[in-house]
């Protein structure tokens, strides 16, 4: 049927949230396994040798790295239902360059607004601002990025909220009233069963997110 | 009547990603050539996020960002196949792709541009991307097997442009010696129909590219992509 599912992951990471979400809008059983990183098993290192990252989602004893390749893979597995990805050929390209978008931007700005300082850190803060107004723009009236539906760029982005509390607290600024059609779409986001189960709590990822900076010298 | 057209830049591999696509599906495109320095008022419309080359316009719509193209490319037009059926298969070509990309194209695009101070680490960094895509490889002809697939078209910066630049500037980053089954696979590469259709000229190459002649704005746009210090004088 499913077959054997694994899903190597961490609490507070936002990419193994978006595959959380996705096992659950599927209802595909697996078996959650925590790294407790920054220390790294064994087992990762082997499921991942590349690039030694979680998440790593194993189907019958094979490894799938990389989230949103992951993602792709359980929508074209389990593809009967929920799926996240339109079948038009078009509109399929747009919801990967929008996702495509929340790694190169939302990511690696939010990341900016904590391991940054000084004037770099202020100039992440406002290019991380004007990047979830660009979502914004994109989201227009859509009830989600999918349209009616909830899509693989909601998937993409949602895990991001659960970091917010720790970008506001480390970059002292506040991201929700400057963006408040971005947060009505994480309302409702949230009031979707798969989503509210698989996505840290905000306090959690803070304390994680403290574990991190240490690790990385950051103060 | 389909309508296709190719935005780009003749020495961008992200460009010559698509043209191979395309030639290997055998679809008739028209090629606009962007003055980097000065884009297009139709670029910017079109790609009014990234701003970028190359965008692929079908029947009026715009689709950006390479990979994202190879794809669409791929689910439009059925013949010839660049991504495998299987999805554990077409998902390790997407990995794949993806580490070309991402490590293996900046390692060795950093060697080009280092001083000698910095030479040897950035060699050292590039060798190490090329010996995984080398394991990679394995005894395989292509990356996607008996004909080339996406990882192989992704990967058309190291098959030639790679070689003939570190020729010119007497580089010794990818060699016979060091990569034997990854020369051979480029000595493949390069002669495929599809790829020998869209090679720049070598000699256009080499006196275009060293960095001293480099246009200011070119090296702006690519290390923005890269996020790489500037050339030359770091």
């Amino acid at each position: 049927m499913d077959g054997e599912v694994i899903l190597l992951d961490a609490y507070a990471s936002m990419f193994g949230m978006r595959l959380r979400i996705a096992l659950a809008e599927k209802g595909v059983k697996y078996e959650y396994r925590e790294e407790n990183l920054p220390k790294k098993s064994p087992f990762l290192f082997q499921m991942n040798p590349i690039h030694k990252k979680v998440p790593v989602l194993i189907h019958n004893g094979k490894p799938i790295c990389e989230s949103l390749i992951a993602l792709q893979y359980i929508d074209e597995v389990w593809h009967d239902k929920n799926p996240l990805l339109p079948s038009d050929p078009y509109k399929r390209a747009q919801a990967r360059l929008w996702a495509d978008f929340v790694d190169q931007k939302v990511h690696t700005l939010g990341r900016k607004t904590w391991s940054a300082k000084g004037e770099e850190q202020e100039a992440a803060k406002k290019e991380f601002i004007e990047a979830l107004k660009v979502l914004e723009g994109e989201l227009g009236e859509k009830p989600y990025f999918g349209g009616e539906e909830f899509g693989y760029v909601d998937v993409a982005l949602i895990p991001f909220y659960s970091w917010f509390h720790a970008y506001e607290t480390c970059g002292n600024f506040k991201i929700g009233t400057q963006c408040p059609k971005f947060v009505a779409w994480t309302k409702r986001s949230m009031q979707r069963e798969s989503v509210s189960k698989s996505l840290a709590d905000p306090e959690k990822v803070y304390d994680f997110f403290l574990i991190l900076k240490k690790h990385f010298g950051v103060e | 009547m389909e309508e296709v057209k190719l935005f780009g830049y003749w020495v961008s591999p992200f460009c010559r990603s698509v043209e191979i696509a395309l030639k290997i599906k055998g679809i008739q495109y028209e090629y606009i050539e962007e003055d980097l320095t000065n884009k297009s008022p139709q670029l910017l419309q079109y790609n009014p996020v990234y701003k970028k080359i190359p965008v692929l316009l079908h029947n009026g719509k715009p689709i950006a960002e390479s990979m994202v193209i190879l794809e669409y490319i791929d689910e439009t037009w059925k013949n010839n196949p660049i991504l495998p059926k299987d999805p554990f298969e077409k998902a390790r070509a997407r990995f794949w792709a993806n580490f070309v990309d991402q490590k293996c194209f900046p390692a060795l695009w950093k060697t080009i541009w280092s001083t000698s101070e910095q030479y040897e680490q950035n060699k050292a960094e590039a060798l190490e991307r090329l010996k995984v895509l080398e394991n990679e490889l394995g005894g395989k002809r292509f990356f996607g097997g008996d004909s080339i697939g996406m990882v192989d078209i992704v990967a058309n910066f190291i098959g030639f442009s790679f070689r003939t630049i570190q020729e010119a500037l007497k580089l010794d980053v990818f060699t016979e010696d060091n990569f034997p089954k990854l020369w051979e696979w480029a000595e493949n590469f390069v002669n495929c129909s599809p790829v020998k259709k869209c090679l720049p000229p070598q000699d256009k190459l080499i006196a275009n590219f060293p960095p001293a002649y480099m246009g200011k704005t070119l090296v702006s746009s690519f290390q923005s992509r890269l996020q790489l210090p500037p050339p030359g004088g770091c």
